[in-house]
Formats: C-alpha cells, structure tokens, sequence
C-alpha cells in the first residue's frame, strides 16, 4: 500500500477550495444575460385556484415575465412521476394523483408552486411576486394521516378515495398471528417517527440555460443525481430531449436524500429560460426549503413482538401508516415498504414477520427517501420494541439481543433479505466494552446524589445498501437499473482522469476514489483526478445516495481498473519483450516480475498513444470503462449505546457519552468514515431530541424556519467514540459495505431508550423535548 | 442606489447598490467573492460570517450601506502567498468539513474565537460559542477538534489573527 491507498487516513484533495471560498456551488453560477426567478406559492394548504392574474406584476420595473401551469400545460410538459410502482395487497396498483410542475387547478400544500416571476434581480422577482394575484377557493384540509383514512374527510386526488396510495404487506399473516397467540410473552407498543426537514446547509438552487442557437438545454441543478435527472426531465417530463439536455451537479453543499429527486423548480426554469431567452436562475431560501424540500419519515405504527418461554422471538407483526403528503415523489412509495419492511428482522433471528403498511395523502409537503430512509423508521421500532421487551421480561437488554441475534450467514429472513456476512455480538461487545457499560450503575448513584437522572440504552441496528441487483429491484417494482458506471481515462503522460457516476455532495469521493487508483497503479494522489456530477463529462451514471458510492460505484472504478491494468499490462510486455503474466504494477512502474527490468508508468502511457511500437492488433489510447450491477444488498450493522442525564427540575436531556461500533466491511479512508459516523449521529439525534416539521390544523407549516425548527448546534451533541469491525462484504470486489446513513439509523432509539430508562416511563415520543420528557418524568412518578 | 466603498481583503473596492442590499449580497454578488454563503433568512445557520474591522459579523444581518469605509475580510482573504491560514489548515487536518458549506462561515467564527480566547479555549467554550454557526454533515466533532488544534497550534496568539 502506498501512503495513499487504501486504507490511509488522508487529507481530502477537496478541502483546499472549500477553505479558501473557490467551491463553486449552483448559487454561485453566473452566466451572460442571467435572470432571477422567484416562485409565487400558494399559502393555503388545500384550495382550487380560480385565476390567476399578472398584468400588474409584469408591468413591474425589471420583470421579464410571468408564467403559470397553464402555460406549462400548453408546452406540454409533464406530470412529475414516482419511480418505483408498489401493488396492494389486492393486487391493485398504487393510485397516483397528478403533480403538475406548477398547479394549475388546485394546490394541495402550502408553498405548492403556482407561477414563476422572472425579473433583473432577485429583490425585483420578490417584489412581483408579492403582486401576483392568485384568486383561491378554499378546500378543506387533512394534515394527520390516520384522520386522512377515515370516512368523510377532505379528499386531495379524484384518483385515491380515502386518500389511501397503497395498502400493501409483505410476510404471513396467519403464521404470526397464531405465534402471536401461542406467545409466552407479547410486548406491544405505539411507534411514531417524527416528520423531518433534511436542510442541507446550501439551499435548492438550479439554473437553467437554453441556448437558441443549437436548441440545447444545461442544467445547473443541486442534485444528487444529475443523471438521472436528464433521464426524468427528458423522458417522462418532455422539457427537452435527451440528447439535448446537460445537467451539471457542480459543488453541492450536502442533500441527505433531499437532492435525489427532480423538484418542479428545476424542470420550471429550464422551460422559462426557454420561453423568455434568457437564462433563469433560482435559489430558494431557508423558509421555501422548510416548505417545498421532501419530508423524511412520518410514519404512525403499531408493533406485537412475540417470545417464547426461552426469550426467543417467534414472531413480529407491523402495522404502519406512512404520510406521503400532498403528492408521491420520486422515491416515496418504496421508502416504507421495500426499504422499510425489508429490514425489519434486524440482528434478529425472527421466523415470522407480517408488515402491514399503509401509505396516505395529506395537506402536507411530499414525504421521501432522506438519510437512511426507510431503514431508520425500522430500526428505530424494532430497537424501541427490544428494549420495551428486555424490561418486561426482567433481562438486560443486551442478554436479550444476545439470545436472539443471527450468528450464521448467510442468512434468508421472511421478509426477503438475504444477508451475506455480520458479526453482531462483536459490535455489541465492542460498544459496551467502550461505554464501559459495567460501571453504569456507579455512575447513575453518583448522577443521583446530584439531582439527576441518568439512563443508558442501547440499539442494534443493520441497514442494507446499494440496492440491487438491477434484476431483482425491477422485479419488485424499480423503474430504473442500479448499477453504477466508471471510466478510466489514462492521459498521455501517465496522470489519470476518473469519470464516475457517483455524485459527491461531501462525502469525499475525489479523495477516497483516487485512492483506490492510487493503491492500484502506485501513483501519487495528485496524479489523479476525479470527474463527477456532469452529465456531458460522465458518460453514465445513477447518482449517490443509499450509501451507494463505495460499494457500487467504486466497484464499477474497480472493474474498469481491471481492464486499465490489463491492457497496460499487455503494452509494457510488448515494449520490454516479456510475457504479460509476468508483469507486476508498482509504485508507478510496470516491472517484470524477478528481474531489474521496468518502464515507467508514464512512457507506457505515451507509448499506447504514439502507438509506434504497440503489440499487433492492439488498439491505440488507454481508456477503458466499466458497469458494475451488484449481485447483493450490502448489510453495515452495528450497536450504539447512549448515556443521558435528564435534570428531572426542567426536563432537560443531555447526551453525556454515545458509543458507535460499526461494521462497515473494508474501510478506505478510516478519517473520513468516522467522519460520516459523527454527521450521521448528529442527525439522529437531532431526529430524538429536537427535530420536528410541525403543520397545525390548516396545513399551515409551524416550523419553517431555523427560528422554529431547531437543529442541532455543536452544544447539543457529545464527542463520539466510534470503532469499526470489519467483516468484509463478500459480494462486491472491495469488501465495502457503506457508511453513510449509519449515524443516522442507529442512534434515535438508543438515545430515546436511554431516556426512558433515565425517567422510568416508556411513553415517550420524538422529538423528546425538555417539555414532553419533563411531563414524562413526572407522570411516572 | 448608493455607492459604497470599503476595504475587502485589504483591497479598496466600490459598487452601487439599493439602499435594502444587505452585505452578503454585495459580497457574492457586486464583488463575486462567492466563498461567502446564505444558509437561511434569519441571520441563524452562520454560513455568510466575515470580519468586519477585525470581529466577525453575520454579513446577512448588517445592511451594504452600514458597512461602508470599514476593513471586511472574507474567506477569500485568509490564506496569504498560497498558505493556508492555521485554523483553515486545522480544518483540513482534522476532517472538519464534508460539504463544505458552512465551513467559510465556520472559519471565520473560529478564527475570531481563538482572537478572543487564544489557547486558553476548551471544548465546552468552543461548542458555546459555535452557537451561531450550523454544520449538517460533520456532527461538529472534528469541527470542534480543529478549532482546538488550531488554538494550540497559534499558541494563544491573542492579537488580530489576520
């Protein structure tokens, strides 16, 4: 390995324009003749519009113009679509309503976007905007999605009576339900997971450029995805043809899931640039985030985990109502069903599980795929369940996990996963041997002397990453393939050019990718460049998210490495009249092997594109691509054990020590993947402590801003102690399994069960707030 | 309209702009030093921080006008001949920062901290005073690692650190 490669903590290749101000994020785009957009948004959250007029807005000093849906219907743009189709139980399919880019006949959440403003400056846009008169009749609204399922109540889509999308299962009903009453013990219990808002620090932004001449479109765009994205805006939404659409990501300042998706904002100023002539920027600020960024979680479930006499669990029966909102974005129906039930055995050996999950319009902002996704409301039921569980049955919670994790693989659970490696009683004890969880007791005396109430608790989570492979996926309903793409461009003088499908939006990846070419070819780190997030420069791609990037997307790197050394391989042995199995490539040198015989790495680059002397038959240039479709999930497990102190005088939780153990396989770059652990702890426990997207009664947005929704700032959060195990992933060539989400899935219920064991009452939801866990504490005692 | 003028980066610049430009908007957008970024409308995530006459400002809550015939440095200003500052080298070192995002304002805050504090900072100063200042990627662990490193390294220094 050189100090480079695998492996090696190295300072990221990224870091220096970051911090000097040279990121050039989509805001930070300008181009010749650029205009500024703002979108009129509807303020009430369920309403028929009756007309909309502009004559004053337009005639405002520099409006180029106003648009509305009606306009964007006669240019027959389309519907936005959800992409993977999910049956009900009844064999029924899903029941879309129509999300039109911009409403033209009703809008069903508040900031749903009803026209666009485009003028010489922002402030001249807003103020038009403002002038914008929208004539609306009221509708009644539904904002809970248990009371949207009921007889009678406000109706969002002709095509979902009851407002019901889907209510689909997965498992045996009638194998868990007779375990269930044959059960020595059931423990039940009421699961909410709290409604998120992602916020990536850089707002949505996106720039749309169409260019007359050539009848071309770019795209500059805070995504995630930038391919699929041409994909979508070309084939489904008709704004321009694929082959005349770019789309460049270009820095993007985190998404969490939020950027996946293609929002109307992106495909409307791609067709506004186009009506008016001129290039059309928008950047949302922080309250249009809070109102028109996709929701994660929200899900109201019921849960019945069943044991035998032994502590073993024979069953488990969900039943889950998700909130979709207003309408289905791109991802949203299978983040409570394939990437939700999938995983609800856990660490666990369950014989029978049953999911039950019923999926439900509201008044409220799209609900979709945000970090984890799926995999958080998961664990965090199944964990919150096990804990419930142990101090029912009066065993530590940790013997009960023990007694009931998987300790053979690969294992097949019921509920379709197949999981291929794990050690999970290693992350366990590793976590309490970190917590020192012996010296707990000790500890809560000594809190209690002082006043205060001091809980542990733990959670055991897995999550599976890189969905695949694109076959099976399809088969379940995916509407597109999984796979991921590279290509490895070896220059003339030796230095190397990545092109990669992966999108990094500081996950790191022009440091981590170049050091995998570096451990392979011997090459410095800075030889080596990486190419993403442009549609034009990258030839394929699917984009980041399901912590994707490692265990797919290097892997694609990997296999067109494969094909990089193989041909070089064949050219160093032509030029040095050896047979090419004796070649060996190292520290930027092909040698043949046992001998003192070697030509650089860079002369056999320039000699495979002088091709003056190449072997015959063999094609000039050193370029070579790869697809890569995995043949498997990959399943990161681990165990986080928090400790919390509660001042039972003002409810006040604070999180005095978490431990994260995780197995991640093979490891890159050691620095950043505790680096993905912290923000992802973070943001767990943001989720558990203080975040929560908040609509009163009228669909009006209570938390629509930094003022409203709190975040976690660097004095709610602990410093970490994190530890990896790495038992490789034995399906993708790397051993990578994927780190990304992790943080995020595993810490709510440890943090939550470390409350509840602190104040001695189970009935506590997210987030837990100084006020709910004061009330908690009280109505124990 | 006015016309403004005042010292960025050790460099006398002017530009006309409407009475309501608020400084980060004459930063990004009549200067084009767009290292200076907007996280939100409430003058809450911190993202836009720079110096102004040596003490760090939220550039979103002071209006262009008010800021006219004053020293502003930005992130742009920091390194000197190609060398990295000491707290933005720290970051580096330390893997304090993913997206990159907030990290100018990041910077900026800390750089003013370890003025005030110098080496006597501790972790629990440091988390108490990034109040102003939202990270979403990095769980502020390495963040709050860098900026201590960077105390020590700077040896409390407690003059201007620009």
């Amino acid at each position: 390995m050189g100090v480079d490669g695998i492996g090696a903590r190295v300072a990221r290749k990224e870091d220096r324009r970051f911090l000097t101000g040279k990121g050039r994020y989509t805001d930070d785009m300008s181009v010749p003749g650029m205009k500024h957009a703002v979108f009129v948004r509807s303020p009430h959250a369920h309403a028929t519009i009756v007309g909309i007029d502009a004559t004053e807005a337009k005639a405002m000093p520099g409006v180029i113009d106003v648009l509305d849906g009606k306009q964007l219907l006669a240019d027959g743009i389309g519907n936005l679509i959800c992409g993977w189709m999910i049956h009900s139980k009844d064999g029924s399919a899903m029941k879309m309503g129509a999300w039109r880019p911009l409403a033209d006949k009703t809008v069903r959440y508040v900031g749903d976007a009803v026209a666009i403003v485009v003028a010489d400056s922002v402030a001249e846009a807003r103020d038009a905007a403002e002038a914008v008169v929208v004539d609306y009749d009221f509708l009644p609204v539904v904002t809970d999605p248990v009371q949207a399922l009921a007889d009678g109540q406000p109706q969002l889509h002709p095509e979902a009576p009851n407002n019901l999308i889907f209510d689909w299962e997965l498992g045996d009903a009638g194998v868990v339900d007779r375990a269930l009453a044959a059960a020595a013990h059931v423990t039940e219990l009421k699961i909410f997971n709290n409604r998120l808002a992602p916020n990536p620090m850089e707002p949505r932004a996106t720039l749309g450029i169409y260019d007359a001449g050539d009848e071309h479109y770019t795209c500059y765009t805070t995504s995630q995805n930038p391919h699929l994205a041409r994909l979508v805006m070309s084939a489904f939404y008709n704004v321009a043809p694929e082959n005349k659409l770019r789309v460049i990501a270009p820095d993007v300042g985190g998404g969490f899931g939020s950027k996946i998706y293609i929002y109307p904002e992106e495909i409307v100023c791609l067709w506004a640039s186009k009506r008016t002539g001129v290039p059309v920027k928008w950047t949302c600020d922080r309250t249009e985030a809070f109102l028109t960024d996709a929701h994660g979680r929200d899900h109201v479930s019921t849960v019945k985990m069943a044991f035998d006499a032994g502590n073993r669990i024979t069953a488990l029966k969900v039943d889950t109502i998700a909130n979709l909102g207003a309408y289905m974005s791109l991802f949203s129906s299978c983040v409570p069903t394939y990437l939700y039930a999938t995983l609800l055995s856990g660490q666990y050996d369950i014989p029978a599980i049953h999911a039950n999950v019923r999926t439900v319009y509201t008044n409220t902002v799209p609900v979709d795929a945000y970090r984890g996704a799926g995999r958080p409301e998961a664990t965090y039921l199944l964990e919150r369940t096990m804990e419930t569980a142990a101090r029912e049955l009066g065993i530590s919670p940790a013997e009960l996990r023990r007694t009931n994790f998987i300790r053979s693989f690969p294992h097949q659970t019921p509920v379709i996963m197949n999981y291929d490696a794990g050690d999970y009683e290693a992350s366990l004890d590793a976590a309490m041997a970190a917590s020192d969880w012996n010296g707990f007791a000790a500890r809560k005396a000594e809190a209690e002397q002082r006043g205060m109430k001091r809980g542990i608790g733990m959670s055991c989570y897995i999550e599976a990453c890189g969905l695949a492979p694109s076959a099976a996926v399809g088969s379940l309903g995916a509407g597109v393939g999984l796979w991921e793409s590279a290509e490895v461009k070896v220059n003339m003088v030796g230095t190397i050019e990545v092109m990669t499908g992966s999108h990094s939006h500081g996950q790191g990846h022009e440091t981590t990718f170049a050091q995998l070419v570096a451990d392979r070819l011997g090459l410095p780190i800075d030889s080596i460049n990486i190419v993403h997030g442009d549609t034009d420069k990258v030839q394929m791609g699917m984009g980041t998210y399901g912590s994707r990037s490692g265990a797919v997307g290097m892997s694609a790197l990997a296999k067109a490495l494969d094909k990089v050394e193989a041909k070089a391989k064949k050219i160093a042995a032509h030029l040095m009249e050896a047979d090419e199995s004796d070649i060996v490539i190292e520290d930027g040198a092909l040698k043949v092997a046992g001998t003192d015989k070697s030509v650089p790495w860079f002369q056999m680059a320039l000699a495979a594109y002088t091709a003056h002397n190449l072997p015959p038959g063999l094609e000039p240039g050193l370029k070579e691509s790869a697809f890569y479709d995995p043949a498997n999930f990959t399943f990161p497990a681990g165990c986080y054990i928090c400790e919390v102190e509660v001042d039972p005088e003002t409810g006040r939780t604070k999180v005095v020590q978490f431990v994260a153990a995780d197995d991640f396989g093979n490891i890159i770059n050691p620095m950043i993947v505790e680096g993905q652990v912290h923000g992802g702890l973070a943001q767990g426990i943001g989720q558990a402590l203080l975040e929560g997207v908040t609509y009163d009664d009228s669909g009006q947005l209570l938390t629509a801003s930094y003022l409203d929704y709190a975040m976690p700032r660097a004095d709610d959060v602990p410093s970490f102690k994190v530890s990896t195990s790495n038992t490789p992933c034995p399906n993708n060539p790397l051993g990578i399994k994927g780190c990304g989400e992790a943080g995020a899935i595993g810490s709510p219920p440890a943090l939550i069960n470390a409350i509840t064991d602190a104040i001695g009452n189970n009935q506590l939801t997210m987030p837990a707030t100084a006020e709910k866990v004061w009330a908690a504490a009280h109505a124990a005692n | 309209m006015a016309k403004i003028t005042m010292t960025v980066n050790g460099r006398q610049v002017s530009g006309v702009c409407e009475d309501r430009t608020l400084l980060v908007h004459f930063i990004r957008e009549n200067l084009g030093l767009t290292g200076t970024h907007v996280g939100c409308d409430t003058s809450q995530c911190g993202a836009c921080v720079v110096h102004m006459d040596g003490q760090s400002v939220k550039s979103c809550s002071i209006l262009a006008a008010q800021a006219a015939g004053s020293s502003i440095t930005t992130i742009e200003g920091l390194a000197q001949n190609g060398e990295l500052h000491p707290v933005q080298a720290a970051f580096k070192a330390h893997h304090g920062l993913q997206c990159g995002f907030c990290t100018p304002g990041m910077v900026m805050t800390a750089v003013d901290m370890i003025r005030r504090h110098g080496s006597d900072l501790d972790e629990a100063t440091v988390r108490s005073e990034l109040e102003g200042n939202i990270c979403r990627c990095t769980g502020y662990h390495n963040i709050v690692k860098a900026i201590l490193a960077a105390a020590h390294e700077m040896g409390g220094v407690r003059q201007a650190a620009e």
